[in-house]
């Protein structure tokens, strides 16, 4: 056993814990906080794949910034288990029919993609640098790219135009 | 026992030079709440801090005694666990960028081995410092939030929205020098400003990048929380911010976490902007010294850059006033992001048509 596979297992251990501590921790906070923790480990196997941008930029991005924001709401809206409001039993068991059948379907998913993907070259490569990862972007896939960059773009100002307050719009009548 | 392969002299090495760093960061903090204060009286026309020693130098010593021997109290409503990460948290955030910050040239010994004054020279060096300031956010605001105070939460608030309002622009000045640099890593881009005078123009990156200098200095000075953007901590609004509730030795982590982090942020910048350990005629220096002296000097060049740039942060505390909150997001939002984004269409312009890299 050498040291990659020591610390796949450690990460992998880590992702698993938390996430299922996202899922049945009572309080918001700790959710939030498992949640943080899952994108850690998340990225160190990021890193045991070589793809060090991904890493970081997962980091920054999702632990950094979103997460950063969902604990603001959380905070602001001060949501407690006791105040968390009792769902009814049909509502409970909807929810696990059909958690169970996602599951049911991701396992399928998973179990069919280890027999066609060719097993990933661990340590040799210097496909996730970001180098590369850049001439990719921006060469081989620089339309999807932008386009997708115009998406987010319009998705701020709709989140601007929304947000914005009516009363200057009565100004100019 | 061969299971597993570990360069044991490697590891050795680098936990020395952990070692060191993490003393060096807690002893210039010690000093900097010193300096602090005694820059403060100057600018007051005060004595300030002189009883504890000559000039008051012992201050830092007793001021941590007290602070160890104070007692620990956790509010009634509190929620512990969190309570009590909030202050580890920022402490550990706060050193984990020295990490990638190089330290000074590598040693090349009469034995042919090549000593490395950097911890971890990844290549995307600059990317983890924003990872790390990115995630530093967080001990601010679940202490705040877990005091159960709600001047605490007011202040982990402000904090937060700060800090991730300047990143952007503190992301977007940077991506200028980028540009020109053309590396990630803090190694490379020290390599880069070696010397002062490349034959053509100054080589430090201030110099070319004076623009992206300034908008990342103020965000510097937002990120740190540090006056004149030190709204997470108004007294007049806030009483003692976010860690009102706190007391003892996790009071004492916080207030020094501060100053870790001013001596941290301050090497970033003079590695990315002033030259790192680079300095007039450092060729000739180390045509004339051996390799361990030559390596002791930029060391000490590099530190003398970052003590007054410690400096400069203390004197804008006690000269500018405090913003308000709207001005703030104002600047942050309306005056450094476009400014930042100028500046890379500049920086892009003018590799494109001046330099035709």
């Amino acid at each position: 056993m050498d040291i990659q596979q020591i610390l796949f297992i450690v990460l992998s251990a880590i992702a698993i814990g938390c996430a299922l501590g996202v899922v049945f921790s009572r309080n918001p906070i700790n959710s939030v906080l498992f949640l943080i923790l899952t994108f850690f480990a998340i990225s160190g196997h990021y890193i045991l794949l070589n793809a060090q941008f991904l890493a970081v930029v997962n980091i920054i991005v999702y632990a950094g910034a979103i997460m950063v924001l969902f604990l603001f709401v959380i905070m602001l809206m001060n949501l407690n288990s006791d105040t968390e409001p009792q769902k009814n039993w049909l509502v409970q068991l909807a929810g696990a029919i059909s958690g169970g059948i996602l599951f049911l379907v991701l396992l399928s998913a998973l179990v069919s993609a280890t027999k066609t993907l060719p097993v990933m070259e661990q340590g040799s490569n210097d496909l996730g640098l970001i180098k590369n990862l850049g001439k990719t972007l921006f060469r081989d896939y620089v339309l999807p790219f932008e386009i997708s960059s115009v998406l987010f773009l319009s998705a701020m100002i709709g989140a601007i135009v929304i947000g914005k307050k009516e009363d200057k719009f009565e100004d100019v009548h | 026992m061969l299971l597993l392969q570990i360069d044991w002299s490697f590891l050795l090495e680098k936990s020395v030079l952990i070692l060191v760093i993490v003393l060096v960061s807690f002893g210039v903090a010690a000093y900097a709440t010193w300096g602090e204060r005694k820059v403060a009286a100057i600018m007051q026309d005060r004595l300030g801090p002189n009883r504890a020693g000559f000039m008051g130098l012992l201050q830092p010593l007793a001021d941590g005694g007290k602070l160890f021997f104070k007692e620990e109290i956790i509010p009634e409503g509190s929620t512990r666990t969190i309570f009590i990460l909030g202050p580890f948290l920022f402490m550990v955030t706060a050193l984990m960028t020295s990490a990638v910050i190089p330290w000074g040239p590598d040693i090349h010994t009469a034995a042919g081995n090549v000593i490395s004054l950097q911890v971890a020279d990844i290549n995307i060096g600059i990317l983890f410092v924003f990872g790390v300031v990115s995630v530093g956010v967080y001990g601010i605001m679940l202490g705040g939030w877990a005091s159960n105070n709600k001047f605490s939460l007011l202040s982990s608030i402000r904090s937060a929205s700060q800090s991730i309002s300047y990143e952007l622009a503190m992301g977007l000045s940077l991506i200028a020098l980028l540009m020109m640099s053309g590396s990630l890593s803090m190694r490379e881009i020290a390599q880069q400003q070696h010397g002062f005078w490349d034959g053509h123009w100054l080589t430090w990156n201030v110099f070319k990048q004076p623009l992206g200098f300034f908008i990342f200095m103020v965000c510097a000075f937002a990120e740190l929380n540090r006056a004149p953007f030190d709204l997470p901590e108004c007294e007049s609004e806030l009483n003692m911010g976010y860690h009102q509730e706190y007391s003892s030795m996790k009071l004492g982590l916080y207030l020094f976490a501060e100053y870790i982090n001013m001596f941290i942020s301050s090497a970033v910048m003079v590695t990315l902007f002033w030259g790192s350990y680079n300095f007039p005629g450092m060729d000739w220096v180390a045509a004339h010294t051996n390799a361990i002296v030559f390596a002791l000097i930029c060391v000490i060049v590099l530190m003398a850059k970052i003590t007054a740039f410690i400096l400069f942060f203390m004197f804008i505390r006690w000269t500018l006033p405090r913003f308000r909150y709207d001005q703030l997001m104002n600047l942050g939002w309306k005056g450094l992001i476009p400014l930042a984004l100028f500046n890379m269409v500049i920086t892009g312009a003018a590799i494109l048509w001046l330099f035709n890299k």
